[in-house]
């Protein structure tokens, strides 16, 4: 078995696009979520309205990435608002069920609208006007011990990480902020916020457009870099991944969002990968390749099964914090 | 701390001189609610017909479970919506007015569950009663310069109210790391940073043990001569009788009695309200029935 390719195939994943795309979905979800306990269950719709918006707007119109960009945002927005303007003044589990609802309602609406390039999505050259500005130098690969990128995949990552830290400054600034006080009041309880005066409703909208914004630029990268747009790339699961990665990485952390989704492309890389070398030099009999895809799944299930049992807190987390409410 | 005493005790004298009857018109009243009623299907909660609440005064609303007294408390606070009726505070109608917007103009409550901020540490959770925060909007957020001058008086301020709270050592904890009576002390010291002229106290009492419950009176106390109204839910006679300054007793979702303490204590409907037949059984944690310790403080 070839540990040295494994361990660079995992690592590459772990830092690669895939990686960054989840990751800002998933600091999108930490900010609704993690500080503000919103249960939204459909993020991956803001992933599904950025990605469109910039596939839309760069093919089926013919008009510049840019202006699909700040369309991207201003549909997320609208999203947001659309979602949270009746549910918000509801039960938290209101928004849970509307959210799952509307991701799928913008999943089959894309799937069958020819605009949007119905079930085969839309595909071309939907980054050119971001690659044309990259100014790496005209290398073959890019090395860095066990890693390497081609040099169009420099450019989508180092923006991609280059966004990631911006996100994560902002939201960081926001959290220690009076500010990020009261959505973090508001996920403990939001009667007591109420009664100190603060429009409660307000701020989980704001988080709502700012977690759901933060989802839509994960969607633009992926659009951009695989120069096609899948409808079926947003089913559910995609939401379902992100929490694996936010109780992973530590809800309510700053960094949690980014450790646990690099760590969750890593090993689900890293499985893969053994299974198939294993498979192939005949060490592993009982499982044939094409069972590989949902096994690592089913392992993923099991870790996160195990994850809830030993530190449900998360890598970052502090289990103090997280058992005070079960006193 | 300057306490403005006279408010106070000018209020409470001339409570002292109202005849006691259900729905009586105060001299300076803070709050005043007409024919408020919350149903629940065929059940009236709440009917109210009329009860003004005096300035300065801490009034206890008292009654047997069942009685409405937390659903008023609710519908009055903005918690809950009234099926009909309408209230002022200060002159102002806040009729169903929203929670948020009634703490803006001084009328904060607690909860009878307290609502510590568990995975908040107790100075956010004061930190989060100041009003007018800059640093509450999402841009200025963003940037500590535009809040931080404002946050360090917030904090100081904060800081002096959970040292007269005895809670100061705790400052850095979290709230859920507190007992259950430091968590009361801990919502009524958030409520005052919010400087309310009108604080509605939701059985502040429920679950505080003896020794805490001394301490817990004398704050009450403390807040009346700081010229803020008090208004509390309870059960407890012992500190009904301690503390209050007028008392109003509903049953079955109307005001059956108002009156001071004593007068109220005397009240048959009251005693039937709370007892039925029973009336040799003891209110008060002495042990001695109603009727009999209240006669004896008339004769003394």
């Amino acid at each position: 078995m070839d540990f040295g390719f494994i361990l660079s195939q995992s690592l590459t994943q772990a830092i690669g696009v895939t990686a960054i795309i989840y990751c800002l979905a998933a600091i999108g979800l930490n900010v609704q979520f993690g500080y503000g306990g919103l249960l939204n269950f459909g993020q991956v719709a803001f992933v599904a309205v950025g990605a469109y918006a910039v596939g839309a707007t760069v093919i089926s119109v013919g008009s510049s990435l840019w202006l699909g960009v700040a369309i991207g945002i201003i549909l997320a927005i609208v999203l947001a608002l659309l979602l949270g303007i009746p549910t918000l003044r509801l039960r938290a589990d209101y928004l849970a069920i509307v959210t799952i609802a509307a991701s799928e309602i913008i999943r089959f609406a894309a799937k069958s609208s020819d605009f949007l390039g119905g079930a085969q999505g839309t595909t071309g050259a939907i980054g050119a006007d971001f690659y044309a500005l990259n100014p790496l130098p005209e290398w073959d690969r890019f090395e860095f011990g066990p890693i390497s990128f081609t040099r169009v995949d420099m450019w989508v990552v180092l923006v991609g990480w280059c966004l990631i830290a911006l996100v994560t400054l902002l939201t960081w600034a926001l959290m220690r902020s009076p500010w990020g006080r009261v959505v973090k009041g508001i996920r403990e309880d939001e009667d007591a916020v109420r009664s100190l005066g603060k429009n409660t409703y307000l701020f989980k909208i704001q988080i709502l457009i700012l977690g759901g914004v933060f989802g839509a630029l994960g969607g633009m990268m992926s659009a951009i870099s695989r120069g096609s747009v899948q409808p079926d790339g947003f089913v559910p699961d995609f939401t379902f991944f992100l929490y694996v990665m936010l109780i992973l990485g530590g809800t309510a952390r700053v960094m949690g969002p980014i450790l646990g989704a690099a760590i969750f492309w890593f090993l689900l890389v890293f499985v893969e990968q053994v299974l198939k070398e294993g498979v192939s030099s005949g060490l592993i009999t009982f499982i044939s390749t094409t069972q590989i895809g949902p096994i690592r799944f089913i392992l993923v299930g099991v870790g996160l099964m195990l994850l809830m049992i030993f530190r449900p807190q998360g890598i970052l987390g502090d289990r103090k914090e997280l058992m005070l409410d079960a006193r | 701390m300057p306490a403005d005493t006279t408010i106070g005790t000018t209020a409470v004298a001339a409570l002292a001189e109202l005849q006691p009857e259900p729905g009586i018109a105060k001299p300076d009243p803070i709050l005043i609610a007409d024919h408020v009623v919350r149903q629940f299907g065929g059940l009236r909660a709440v009917d109210v017909t009329h009860l003004e609440v005096q300035r300065g005064a801490i009034t206890a609303l008292i009654g047997p479970n069942g009685a409405g007294k937390s659903t008023f408390f609710n519908v009055i606070s903005g918690f809950d919506t009234s099926d009909e009726g309408s209230w002022t505070y200060n002159g102002q109608t806040i009729t169903n007015t929203a929670p948020n917007t009634l703490a803006r103009k001084g009328l904060v409550r607690t909860f009878q569950l307290t609502k510590s901020l568990s995975r908040l540490k107790v100075i956010d959770n004061m930190r989060l009663g100041a009003s007018g925060q800059t640093g509450e909007s999402i841009f200025p957020a963003v940037f500590k310069f535009t809040w931080g001058r404002q946050e360090s008086e917030i904090t100081e301020r904060a800081m002096n109210l959970l040292e007269r709270f005895n809670l100061a050592a705790k400052a850095q904890d979290f709230a859920g790391s507190l007992s259950g009576g430091q968590r009361k002390l801990l919502e009524m010291a958030r409520a005052l940073m919010l400087n309310p002229d009108l604080i509605m106290l939701d059985e502040p009492m429920a679950g505080v043990n003896p020794a805490l419950k001394q301490s817990l009176l004398d704050h009450i106390r403390d807040i009346r001569e700081e010229g803020t109204t008090v208004m509390f839910v309870e059960h407890d006679m012992d500190m009904v009788r301690d503390v209050s300054d007028w008392v109003v007793v509903m049953a079955q979702g109307s005001i059956i009695s108002e009156g001071t303490p004593l007068d109220v204590m005397r009240d048959p409907r009251v005693i039937d309200a709370y007892l039925g037949a029973h009336h040799d059984s003891a209110l008060t944690e002495s042990g001695q029935s109603l009727t009999e310790s209240t006669s004896k403080e008339a004769d003394a």
